[in-house]
């Protein structure tokens, strides 16, 4: 079974959030919204600072509240690599979901439902990289199988230092940045 | 052959080449020629273009669904994106669908600047700008027309203007922007650095960034080898008053004293020859004046630039060595928009002279040598020759001035001397926000009979205008062609892939039918865009038909570098590099940079910097919602221990008083360790005035609003802008 998620290189990122346009464009997100972001994280005072900066998004986590919280089914685990999608048709647009993200994910979308990322599945499904991964003018950005020990993801979580973002939430999330 | 040098192109086009006139029967235009498709066929459609969001023609594959433009991605043949845009190239949808876009033609119905307009046809806007054209060259000589353009798109009306007989055409690009970098590099290799940059970012072992801010300033193949560099584990050295992207990947950041460059460039310098670290067999065979200019650094130690920068003279020492470490690899990136402090020119003569200590000029991982095509020019008749020499810089007052001077024309129009200046021509670049000290600006504007505007969006520029003209976005018209000098050689191809939604027209129609208007139809031998893009691909030897499909065609691949076979010549008085300037020091200038203290702010004032943020170019695409979606608008950086001092966080408004009085628009504070505690930063391209840019309007602060003075640079009339100072004003 394969287990779809993110590795981001924090040390090649320049938060150009080109990532975030181009989800945008893709999936149609509206004015106002977007599924993925970026955080500058700045430690330290001036002049040592260590900055990291993260691309983040939905986590497509293995222990995913929005779905247990989900009264209508709407929030449910795909089949295909384990990424959480919601039902637009199934959504009644309670937002228990959006109380139940540690990440502050999704968003009601201005046609009443619950939105977020879909990891693109319909773009994984025919072959291709997510778009905010197939655009990064950095190549700062891996999808793949983390279940798959050859995949370039798990090389690089394998060979390089990382986190993900609130693990003590207990998610499990999905998306790791290199340090 | 397919493929020229640079240096063989250097040498062609310093002959002059003279066009045979080949008339064709001039055609009516067809009433449609807007209508490129008419296209709605139902599925996806990939058709390849060239963006034009910025200024670095990055190939394109639009995708249109339906007949409704979807995405833009990279075209994976073009050797500028790679198949990857920036965010604004992917954001570009965007300037299709923006609201605010100008429709159809306007003129003026009051006083310049309260932005009241009569819509009309475009026959009478031709009407109209041709009886003032030719009012202005029977009184005062076709001469006192001039054209400030930005990009490619301006090539067309370029031509008709000088079909009538001006020769006064300036791009902010050079006196507001790379023009002193150019300068320096020539004063001193012989050539400049040109666009995109000759810079060999992804092959540099050490990369040395002067601030400038990769990463916030978004040129797609910079930031695409910045990003190998980091993989491949490059050293880099950052030095910025202000923590900047590019600064969070070095492995040294200096934060320097705003002001100061120089000082430390000197010093870096010092300590490469004293220490012998030098590229030596290289400066022995190709260097002139070297033991002069080691004896006019020997003072610049870095225990003398301390005081001056602030840098610890042992961190000075370590970057220098640094760089020697790598050279020839070591690349000191010569920046883009260098206008700061009015001494650029010779601050970049010192980055290039440091460059030259490390051998990097000419050298994998250094500065390669960019190739192109050979492509004919299309054989118009030849032009009227100007009676009057151009009129930005009597005398040679600037006398390395590489090209026309923007604020000698807004000089001379003001004054009217040499000559008066009445009519000028404005395409695709916002002159308000684009020059320093708007009031000169607009008080140039009350001298002139005639201000055309010509753009894609309104702007502040186009609020003062007597006419508007609205054209086709990039995506929806074709252009001149792109022969590119790269590290490979290439041409690309923009053209439609949607139709405009108004009244707008491409750039080429515009100039065009007003040729037609000013009786130069012979000038316009084509009746058509395509038939001008087919005869020039023709004579080139290429397919226009193929193009249209891949939008990109390849040449063959050519050495780069010296060592793999480019010839090494260097274009200077002496055919070496000139470590010491005779001609400078004939003109009465520093023939070896000299370090100078910059002029301090009044006590309790702030430096104002600017810069780029990567979602938007200028102040063009503050009304493209997508873009807007992503930084909608600016924030002054204030550092904390200032902001707590003042009683201010992050998100509090603010006004920013400039030395003179001048009030911005309210602006966000961002209180952080990110910036020195003697400067603040905002992004450039926000604060509109402009009503018809309803999206846009009053949102963030505009840096030109605050950049009352300016320092010009005695060498090519560049404008530095980072000299003006301001004290915070809360905002109740």
């Amino acid at each position: 079974m394969a287990r779809f998620g993110m590795v981001i290189d924090t040390k090649k990122c320049v938060g150009c959030m080109d990532c975030v346009v181009a989800c945008k464009t893709e999936n149609n997100v509206p004015e106002g919204f977007n599924r993925d972001w970026i955080v500058q994280d700045a430690r330290g005072s001036f002049p040592t600072v260590n900055l990291e900066i993260r691309s983040e998004r939905c986590n497509h986590c293995d222990n995913p509240p929005c779905v247990y919280c989900c009264p209508t089914g709407a929030s449910h685990i795909h089949n295909l690599g384990g990424v959480v999608l919601v039902d637009h048709e199934l959504c009644i647009g309670c937002k228990a979901c959006i109380a139940s993200c540690p990440y502050d994910a999704r968003f009601v979308h201005p046609e009443g439902y619950v939105d977020k990322c879909t990891f693109c599945i319909h773009r994984v499904e025919e072959g291709l990289d997510p778009a905010c991964v197939s655009v990064c003018p950095t190549y700062c950005m891996y999808f793949g199988d983390l279940e798959d020990p050859n995949s370039e993801v798990n090389k690089l979580l394998n060979s390089r230092k990382h986190h993900a973002v609130l693990p003590e939430a207990g998610t499990k999330p999905q998306i790791f940045y290199l340090e | 052959m397919d493929n020229i040098s640079r240096r063989k192109f250097l040498k062609i086009s310093a002959t002059t080449i003279s066009a045979a006139a080949t008339l064709g029967a001039v055609g009516k235009i067809t009433a449609d020629v807007n209508k490129i498709s008419g296209n709605t066929t139902k599925g996806l459609r990939k058709i390849p273009t060239f963006c034009d969001i910025c200024f670095w023609k990055c190939g394109v594959i639009a995708y249109v669904k339906d007949g409704k433009l979807w995405k833009l991605e990279g075209n994976p043949l073009d050797p500028l994106s790679r198949g990857r845009l920036c965010p604004r190239g992917t954001g570009g949808v965007g300037s299709h669908y923006d609201p605010d876009r100008l429709k159809s033609p306007l003129i003026r119905k009051n006083n310049r600047g309260k932005e009241e307009w009569v819509a009309v046809t475009w026959d009478e806007a031709f009407d109209y700008i041709a009886q003032k054209m030719q009012d202005i060259k029977s009184k005062y000589g076709a001469e006192s027309i001039a054209m400030f353009s930005h990009g490619i798109g301006g090539n067309f009306l370029k031509h008709t203007l000088k079909a009538f007989g001006t020769n006064n055409f300036a791009a902010p690009s050079f006196a507001q922007c790379r023009g002193p970098r150019d300068v320096g590099f020539k004063l001193t290799f012989g050539e400049d650095v040109s666009s995109p940059e000759r810079t060999d970012i992804k092959n540099s072992k050490c990369l040395v960034l002067i601030g400038y801010h990769l990463g916030e300033n978004m040129h797609n193949s910079q930031v695409q080898e910045f990003s190998e560099a980091i993989k491949k584990g490059a050293s880099i050295i950052v030095v910025d008053p202000r923590f900047s992207i590019a600064a969070s990947k070095a492995k040294y950041y200096l934060p320097i004293k705003p002001g100061t460059d120089l000082a430390l460039i000197l010093a870096w310098m010092n300590v490469i020859v004293n220490e012998n670290l030098y590229d030596r067999e290289y400066i022995e065979k190709y260097g002139f004046g070297f033991e002069q200019f080691k004896a006019e650094i020997s003072n610049y130690t870095p225990e003398w630039a301390y005081p001056e920068t602030g840098i610890e003279p042992d961190l000075i020492r370590n970057t220098a060595y640094e760089m020697a470490k790598y050279k020839p690899a070591t690349l000191v990136h010569p920046g883009r928009h260098v206008t700061w402090y009015g001494d650029d020119t010779q601050r970049s003569r010192a980055i290039a002279l440091l460059n030259a200590l490390l051998g990097s000029w000419g050298r994998k991982g250094g500065f390669y040598t960019p190739v192109s095509m050979d492509l004919p020019d299309y054989p118009y008749p030849s032009y009227p020759k100007p009676t009057k020499p151009k009129v930005d810089n009597p005398d040679l007052k600037y006398p390395f001035a590489i090209e026309t001077v923007t604020n000698g024309i807004r000089e001379a129009t003001i004054s009217g001397n040499p000559y008066p200046v009445k009519g000028w021509f404005v395409y695709a670049t916002n002159l308000i926000h684009a020059l320093p000290n708007e009031d000169e600006t607009i008080r140039a504007i009350q001298n002139l009979d005639l201000l055309v505007v010509i753009d894609v969006i309104p702007s502040e520029i186009a609020g003062w205008a007597d006419v508007v003209l609205p054209e086709s976005i990039y995506l929806e018209r074709y252009d001149d062609l792109n022969v590119e000098w790269f590290r490979e050689p290439f041409i690309s191809l923009r053209q439609p892939v949607v139709d405009s939604p108004n009244d707008q027209k491409p750039n080429w129609w515009i100039a065009k039918k007003l040729a037609e208007k000013l009786e130069l139809s012979e000038f316009y031998p084509w009746e058509n865009i395509e038939d001008y893009l087919e005869y020039r691909l023709s004579a080139g030897g290429y397919d226009f038909e193929e193009l249209k499909k891949t939008g990109i065609i390849k040449g063959s691949p050519q050495p780069i570098y010296f060592e793999t076979g480019v010839p090494i010549e260097f274009p200077t008085p002496s055919g070496k590099i000139e470590f010491y300037s005779l001609q400078l020091a004939k003109a009465g200038f520093d023939p070896v940079p000299k370090y100078k203290k910059p002029e301090e702010g009044p006590p309790g004032y702030f430096r104002l910097l600017y810069g780029r943020a990567p979602v938007h170019s200028f102040s063009r695409t503050q009304t493209n919602r997508i873009l807007m979606d992503m930084y909608n608008e600016n924030e002054v950086w204030i550092n904390k221990f200032i902001a707590d001092r003042l009683g201010l966080k992050s998100g509090d408004y603010v006004k920013l008083k400039n030395q003179d009085g001048v009030v911005s628009n309210k602006i966000k504070v961002k209180a952080t360790e990110r910036i020195r505690p003697d400067c603040v930063y905002i992004v450039h391209g926000f604060g509109h005035n402009s009503k018809m840019l309803k999206f846009a309007y009053k949102k963030g602060a505009s840096d030109s609003q605050l950049i009352k003075r300016y320092v010009i640079d005695p060498l090519m009339g560049g404008t530095g802008m980072n000299v003006n100072f301001v004290t915070i004003e809360m905002e109740v």
